[in-house]
């Protein structure tokens, strides 16, 4: 079986599973945000319920308007708040200690191989990159997990996805997932999970691993799992996790399809308005005027991003009119960013730094765009109207080539300026 | 809660990949009314788009409808913007989920989506699984949902379902 049938079938206690069937499954973790939790609440009410199953295994980020951008944001995180703290969540995060979710929960040491998690947030599907599964779903699905604890799911086919090589100096995570994304499409995926192994996996650090399982969405994907290698276990020691290789390994024979891909092949990747598929080759790329520049978000707000940013914004200015906004993922990225100088370089460049949020990335506020603005952002959509007004542009990179884009004010690979 | 049986309404055509940002901009998500979500209808799409929309009518799309987010937001403004019911050639998989959580009927029919035409009068029997366009005067047959799906629809949504297995 694929390692997510392994999971589940382990979760739904049998020896198999198949692609296909409906089963009924434990959960290891819960999740909602400021924008989805209200409305999970609220159907959690109609339940009837005094408690959620677990208050050390719901977790709530107020994440995505906050700081509060408006009245109305405001309402809904006083909401989740009384909620949190009424039902004594063991892992509510706000104020000073909100991160981006999917950037905050494997830093906080909430995820471990082998798990199910389920979220109120596409990307939850980021946390495969640990070896276990996590999927998003709706508010009312989230709401039924909060009070029983389990969760119902349709078994998914699996893609084996075979790296090999090892990737060029500013090529990563973000530009496999690109990369991939353009091969099957936006839909190519749906109902599958993607599974990633093969000798070039050891090449792919565990921050870009993060980001390719964060954008698996993108292409329709129910999940993303990476194994629970050496490299996921020494960045899960530092989080505090003793975790051992989960001993969930597919086997050779669980897969529909298989798609090679040799990393050392790999440009990095831009993907053009107006869909995460429409990857090309960063010297590809058309030499648009860029508005605003976006370095952060759950898909590329982790530490490795932003010094891989600075590594490239070093001594360099911003080209004028350009708006370059990095905002640390989390709490700790932004102390280490600090700490190690980062943010002097960011500010001796001309960059806005903003606290962690999912802000501008999904048009909410700290960065939206006006009508016939560009942007190249390393978030992870670039639908019509995604980071603000409908006739504004999104095109998404890695932070590298951001970085760069942001100097000459046109897309730009960083080979160039370095 | 699994919505009327039987849905009549105009029809308004949309493209392959209709992502959840069309349907309702990120930034509306201040709310869970579906009145006050509806208003927002499409408007990333097209802010127009609403005041076209007559109680009952019928959203026909193409590929992927509803990729995107996991806001369960955007079939509560489909219902809100006064939709009856989605014909899509197919769906993306949390939208769907949502949909059926929410009692947004779906019709998940290639040849319907591609046949229907914008304006045409359309009529939906999902007891019956069948799609007329009575406009042009041909019908299609639509595959039920999948059991355990049904088994939510006919418990009247997932909380209906889970207080009724607990």
């Amino acid at each position: 079986m694929s390692q997510t049938r392994k999971i589940l079938a382990q979760h739904a206690g049998r020896e198999t599973l198949e692609p296909g069937e409906f089963v009924e499954v434990p959960v290891d973790l819960v999740l909602a945000n400021d924008i989805t939790a209200p409305l999970a609440i609220e159907e959690f009410g109609k339940l009837g319920r005094k408690s959620v199953f677990d208050r050390d295994k719901v977790v709530m980020v107020l994440d995505h308007f906050t700081p509060n951008r408006d009245i109305a944001s405001a309402d809904q995180c006083a909401y989740v708040r009384q909620f949190a703290l009424k039902q004594k969540l063991s892992h509510f995060y706000d104020g000073g200690n909100v991160g981006i979710e999917h950037v905050l929960l494997p830093e906080e040491g909430l995820i471990e191989p082998g798990m199910v998690v389920v979220g109120a947030d596409s990307h939850t599907c980021t946390y495969g990159a640990l070896g276990c599964f996590s999927t998003g779903m709706g508010s009312t699905d989230i709401a039924a997990a909060m009070a029983t604890g389990k969760t119902w799911l349709k078994v998914p086919e699996a893609v084996l996805v075979k790296l090999t090589g090892r990737p060029h100096r500013w090529v990563g995570g973000k530009d496999l997932i690109l990369h991939l994304i353009g091969l099957l499409g936006v839909d190519g995926a749906t109902y599958r999970s993607l599974e990633f192994d093969g000798p070039g996996v050891t090449n792919v650090s565990v921050e870009g691993r993060l980001t390719v399982a964060n954008m698996v969405i993108e292409a329709g994907a129910k999940n993303g799992i990476f194994p629970a290698d050496n490299l996921a276990i020494l960045y899960l020691a530092a989080a505090g996790v003793k975790a051992t290789a989960s001993g969930i390994e597919p086997d050779q024979y669980g897969y529909v399809d298989q798609i090679d891909i040799d990393l050392s092949s790999l440009e990095p990747q831009v993907a053009l308005p107006s869909l995460p598929s429409n990857a090309v080759a960063v010297t590809r790329a058309p030499h648009v005027k860029l508005d605003q520049v976006v370095i952060g978000s759950c898909t590329n707000g982790r530490l490795e991003d932003l010094r891989l940013a600075a590594e490239v914004l070093r001594g360099k200015r911003v080209a004028p009119e350009v708006r370059l906004i990095i905002i640390p993922g989390s709490r700790k990225v932004y102390r280490k960013s600090m700490e190690e100088g980062l943010f002097d370089i960011f500010l001796d460049a001309g960059a806005i730094i903003s606290p962690p949020t999912c802000g501008p990335c999904l048009g909410g506020h700290m960065g939206v765009l006006a009508a016939g603005e560009k942007a190249i952002s390393t978030t992870n959509r670039n639908f019509v109207g995604r980071m603000g007004h409908r006739t504004s542009e999104v095109y998404l990179s890695n932070p590298a080539v951001a970085a760069a884009s942001a100097v000459t004010g046109t897309i730009t690979d960083p080979g160039e300026i370095i | 809660m699994g919505g009327q049986a039987v849905m009549e309404g105009k029809a308004h055509k949309l493209g392959d990949h209709v992502n959840t940002d069309l349907i309702i901009p990120a930034t509306h998500l201040v709310s869970n009314d579906p009145a006050e979500l509806g208003k927002y209808l499409m408007a990333g799409h097209d802010p127009d788009f609403v005041n076209r929309v007559e109680q009952g009518d019928i959203l026909v799309a193409g590929d992927n409808f509803g990729s995107g987010s996991s806001r369960e937001h955007a079939p509560l403004a489909i219902k809100g913007g006064g939709i009856s019911c989605v014909i899509a050639r197919s769906y993306a998989r949390i939208f769907y989920r949502n949909a059926v959580n929410v009692g947004l009927p779906l019709v998940e029919s290639p040849e319907a989506a591609d046949a229907i035409s914008e304006g045409d009068r359309v009529r939906v029997d999902l007891a019956a699984g069948k799609v007329e366009d009575l406009t042009t005067g041909k019908s299609f047959s639509v595959a039920p949902y999948p059991e355990f799906m049904q088994r939510i629809m006919d418990a009247g949504g997932l909380i209906a379902y889970v207080k009724q297995q607990s």
